[in-house]
């Protein structure tokens, strides 16, 4: 009996420490990045191309940006790839990372029910619709949850000068999701929200939603990619992590973010500058 | 290492059992010698079973002492070399033969060792045929004679009984009784409890009567059945209820 | 309610197609499930029955407490496991962070309760029944514990299957240990999370119903093998 114990026992340690024992000679990265960029389908486009090139395995963690910013501060990822400019530019004042570079940028556009209760459609001041959304008390639903999207989300409420904890009572609702799961809220409720484009053309579920706000350049989403620091967390894998920043920004990853298409329209923008020395 | 020395006599000195406020057993004095087949009899709730119990150590007495050949309880082989069959027996999820060999792997009998022995009591049961069969299938009185197989196994000194065939048949209760007696012809001293009578005279060669916790009486079953000395006795030979 | 039926259609197209990536994400969650599960009951089952037999002082808060872990919820367990796996945490060493092993961990830790809680009262039923003619036999509470879970083997199995239950149905744990990388720690109901968030309402239904169908296979199996070893020991 305590033989049969003792080899079931084994056994399950065995399968756990399988796991362990793998990650020592595979060749690859872990990149913290977000729900909306892995939604969005690029990862599956961009990282074939780059093994091929280098024959390193990208492992995309998709959280929330500040989950991937968490996960970059306690080391667990070796690069970050999100897309909020003032936290990672804070992530990196903090030096919890390293050589920032901006890889590309996308856009925001509001989306909402074709009813359109608030007469934001077709006004192109992203602040001034947020203005009547709120004057007509109409539903907006935030994704409350300090990603990209939800960061540039109260930006412009900041702008349009409405304090949406004390107004919006009743018409402002907090989902605390990602951006699919907003986007589902949204279309079951018929309310406004924020979203990235990304998401937005590869998202299925859009009932009675249509975009009513895009084109103003306060909806730019910019992308920035970051080394975390190896000298706070000695295991990051700098030569291989640094390899897949290399690559985005050099013309063969900007070209490859260039040609990601879905129905035939361009997602995402490369705008890498090398610093001007 | 205690190999030859014997458990017997029993000694029981100023034997009590107090529970929730009731002297359930009180102040049992008695000597149980090697040889005859010793009946505990009483109405139902004198303390049969209880007293059955205390003398094998699965209860602890509140007053006095247990004694087997001058020895306690306390020690392990004064434990081995008795065994006892309950009631309603218990029958692990396993087969016949595996029933009886546990009982011996417990007193580390190996392997090899343990199915020739287990088969040997199954024998003396009369339960061989039935050997592989999930022990679980067997009727009533086949089940206590598997307890009883598992019992012999051991080789016990003394084998205690707890009214062992109250809940069987009448043929199966012969055939309980029939093993019980071959058991006492190869010299196991029987120490059984019962509330049939017509099984007190069957068996009995010796009988302790117990009323309401006390011990009333210790004599030879002849007399007993026949010139008891006390009122309760006679009135319980004689069929009548006892209060 | 259309998707309903959509989602029928998309199910039996990915099982008959044999869409390597369904297969790779089905195998996942049964190593994930059934080692999680393994190791459970092989720490569930011993305490579980000791935990019976036992008696000490401060045992009734064990059993509680025990009792109440069955339900413990599956999201706090993977923020737990990724706070002590994580690089910055005690474990980092281990570099378990977002493989199967992780998950492995923190099922074991949602279901090893469940397992524990049920064995603890199935044998403490059982000891009230053999207790004496145990004690008799002269078996130790350790040996008369093995011998306890083995004669309640047919029950015990169903708690196991309960553990299975919790642990082929959670995500809430493995999806913050494992990260729901593709291809390495993707498991269903990971996956049905991921295919949800990007609106693919469908597909998560179908891989839903995928999810099931190897639920009830399970399930399956394991009645037919129990009931086998019943009819062969009684």
């Amino acid at each position: 009996m305590t033989r049969i114990f003792m080899w079931l026992l084994a056994a399950g340690f065995a399968a756990t420490a399988h796991s362990a024992g793998a990650r020592a000679d595979e060749k690859f990265i872990t990149v913290a990045s977000t729900t909306s960029t892995e939604n969005s389908g690029l990862f599956s486009y961009l990282l074939p191309a780059f093994t091929k090139a280098t024959g390193i395995e990208v492992r995309i963690v998709a959280v929330g940006t500040g989950q991937a910013l968490k996960l970059g501060e306690r080391g667990d990822a070796d690069v970050v790839f999100v897309h909020d400019r003032e936290a990672e530019l804070n992530f990196v004042a903090a030096g919890y990372g390293v050589g920032r570079r901006e890889v590309m940028y996308n856009d925001f556009i509001i989306v909402g029910p074709k009813s359109d209760p608030a007469h934001v459609t077709g006004t192109a001041d992203a602040v001034g619709a947020f203005k009547k959304i709120a004057a007509a008390r109409a539903i907006f639903l935030s994704r409350g949850d300090l990603s990209g999207t939800n960061a540039e989300e109260l930006r412009l409420w900041s702008d349009a000068g409405i304090d949406v904890k004390k107004d919006g009572q009743g018409w402002y609702r907090d989902t605390g999701s990602g951006m699919g799961a907003t986007l589902n809220t949204a279309a079951g409720i018929g309310g406004y929200t924020l979203a990235d484009r990304g998401t937005w053309l590869s998202f299925k579920n859009r009932g009675d939603l249509a975009i009513v706000v895009e084109g103003d350049k306060r909806l730019f989403n910019q992308y920035g990619v970051m080394l975390v620091n190896p000298r706070l967390h000695p295991t990051v894998k700098v030569e291989w992590g640094q390899a897949f920043i290399d690559w985005l920004t050099a013309p063969a990853g900007q070209q490859t973010i260039a040609g990601y298409k879905i129905n035939g329209e361009q997602l995402f923008f490369p705008n890498y500058k090398p610093p001007s020395s | 290492m205690h190999g030859t020395s014997s458990i017997l006599p029993l000694r029981l000195e100023a034997l009590s059992f107090v529970a929730g406020g009731q002297r359930l057993i009180d102040g049992i004095t008695a000597a149980l010698e090697a040889g005859p087949r010793t009946l505990i009899l009483g109405p139902n709730g004198a303390g049969k079973s209880l007293l059955l119990r205390l003398c094998h150590g699965l209860i602890a007495p509140s007053e006095g002492r247990v004694l087997w050949g001058g020895r306690s309880l306390g020690e392990a082989w004064v434990r081995r070399r008795q065994a006892m069959v309950f009631q309603h027996p218990i029958v692990l999820r396993r087969s016949v033969r595996a029933n009886v060999a546990y009982g011996l792997a417990l007193v580390g009998v190996s392997r090899l060792e343990r199915r020739k022995q287990a088969e040997e009591a199954l024998a003396e049961v009369g339960l061989s045929t039935l050997a592989d069969r999930p022990a679980r299938a067997l009727s009533g009185g086949e089940r206590q004679r598997l307890a009883l197989a598992r019992a012999w196994a051991l080789h016990p000194e003394v084998m205690l009984l707890d009214e062992p065939t109250a809940s069987l048949d009448p043929a199966a209760t012969r055939a309980v009784e029939k093993v019980i007696a071959a058991f006492d012809m190869a010299g196991t001293k029987i120490i059984m409890t019962t509330h049939d009578l017509g099984q007190a005279r069957r068996l009995a060669d010796d009988v302790l009567f117990l009323h309401k916790g006390r011990l009333l009486e210790h004599t030879p079953a002849q007399q007993f059945f026949t010139r008891a000395a006390t009122a309760e006795a006679r009135a319980y030979v004689a069929g009548e209820l006892l209060w | 309610m259309s998707e309903f039926t959509e989602a029928f259609g998309t199910a039996a197209r990915l099982i008959a197609a044999g869409d390597p990536e369904l297969v790779g994400i089905v195998l996942l969650s049964l190593r994930v499930s059934l080692s999680a599960v393994l190791l459970a009951a092989v720490l569930g089952l011993p305490l579980g029955a000791l935990l019976a037999l036992a008696r000490f002082p401060g045992r009734t808060g064990i059993v509680v407490l025990l009792n109440a872990f069955m339900g413990f919820p599956p999201v706090i367990a993977g923020l737990v496991f990724y706070l002590l796996l994580s690089r910055a945490g005690p474990l980092g060493s281990w570099g378990l962070l977002f493989t199967p092993g992780a998950m492995i961990v923190a099922q074991c830790a949602l279901v090893t309760p469940i397992i524990a809680a049920l064995t603890r009262q199935l044998i403490e039923d059982l000891w009230l029944e053999y207790r004496e003619q145990l004690k008799s036999l002269g078996a130790s509470r350790l040996r008369a514990a093995f011998t306890l879970l083995w004669d309640a083997r047919l029950s015990l199995g169903t708690a196991v299957l309960a553990g299975f239950g919790r642990a082929s149905a959670e995500v809430g744990a493995i999806i913050i240990v494992g990260g729901n990388i593709s291809g390495v720690t993707r498991t269903m109901t990971t996956a049905i999370a991921l295919e949800t968030s990007k609106g693919d309402l469908s597909l998560a239904l179908g891989l839903g119903f995928v999810l099931l169908t190897l639920t009830l296979v399970v399930n399956g199996a394991t009645q037919l093998a129990s009931e086998t070893l019943r009819r062969r020991a009684g």
